[in-house]
């Protein structure tokens, strides 16, 4: 899979890295500030108030 | 020679142009589950709480700023001038200016920053109405208790906050000395409370948000403020409680307490 990626993507290697890096910042950021604090309301349930 | 030169290359490349197989998808696939579920770990324990704690932070200084300056456009002597009279003055420490009590805030709706010195000068963490977890907790820092009392009134003024996770304002409710400030600040001054005393309770413990806290039915007379949050850390098995008494009210007028820079060098 990722082997059939980096064949897929243009340019010399450096060029590819380049984009690579640029493709996991992205996947990072979506993550980080969507991805997670979504699952963390579900796997993680927390109660701080007494009730 | 030649010849065997180009076959010897032939046959470096012919790996690369291998056949995307079931098995090699599903591996690929697995090892991306477990490095996603390692940079989960990370964000919960660390990066997470970063990136919310700063945004905490920096939200209670835009509000304070923002208040500081709505402050100064008007007349200057408002809020010291007009205070909301208490009904039950207070009959221990003299309270030097009577405290202006805010109307309960609707949910969700910010109405003060936490400073608590011990935690950081830094430490501002905005406080709003509410203690539900998708609505105040998670996206805010701070909620109050509805029902329960505002700052500076006679009675509890009880929130709570997370302990771990999502900026974990009360992270380290475990940590405050007898005597630390804890101040309250809203669009009219600085209430100041001072730490007094931890408890651990169980989860239906309701009578710490008492207006005297774990007294039925007794009179109220003096001001108290409830922090909730759990324990232990990243568990719901039981919540630490820690209990402050008021201290004094500062109007805007007279400029931040020295409170504020208490023992932050400690």
């Amino acid at each position: 899979m990722y082997a059939a990626l980096w064949h897929a993507l243009p340019g010399p290697w450096w060029v590819r890295v380049l984009i690579l890096v640029v493709l996991i910042v992205a996947v990072l950021y979506g993550l980080f500030v969507f991805g997670f604090p979504w699952i963390s309301q579900l796997v993680n349930p927390q109660e701080v108030t007494v009730e | 020679m030649d010849e065997a030169t180009i076959e010897s290359a032939d046959e470096t490349r012919t790996p690369t142009r291998r056949r995307i197989t079931v098995t090699g998808v599903l591996g690929d696939l697995l090892l991306t589950a477990g490095v996603i579920t390692l940079l989960y770990v990370g964000w919960q324990l660390w990066i997470g709480d970063l990136i919310y704690g700063a945004q905490r932070n920096a939200t209670g200084q835009e509000l304070s700023e923002e208040w500081e300056q709505e402050y100064a456009a008007p007349a200057p002597s408002e809020a010291a001038s007009d205070p909301v009279p208490s009904d039950a003055p207070s009959p221990e420490a003299p309270v030097a200016v009577e405290p202006v009590v805010l109307p309960e805030p609707a949910d969700a709706e910010v109405f003060g920053i936490m400073h608590i010195p011990r935690f950081g000068a830094d430490y501002q963490v905005p406080m709003a109405g509410g203690v539900s977890r998708p609505r105040t907790l998670d996206p805010i820092g701070i909620g109050h208790y509805p029902g329960t009392m505002m700052p500076g009134e006679v009675g509890n003024f009880a929130v709570a906050a997370h302990r771990t996770t999502y900026g974990k304002p009360f992270n380290r409710i475990a940590e405050l000395h007898i005597n630390d400030a804890i101040i309250v600040e809203t669009a009219d001054g600085w209430y100041a409370y001072r730490f007094r005393t931890l408890e651990y309770v169980t989860p239906d413990e309701v009578q710490v948000l008492l207006p005297v806290p774990q007294v039925e039915d007794a009179p109220p007379g003096s001001r108290y403020i409830t922090l909730t949050s759990c324990s232990p850390m990243f568990a719901m098995t039981e919540r630490i409680v820690a209990y402050g008494v008021f201290e004094s009210f500062t109007p805007r007028a007279a400029g931040a307490p020295a409170a504020l820079t208490d023992g932050v060098a400690a």
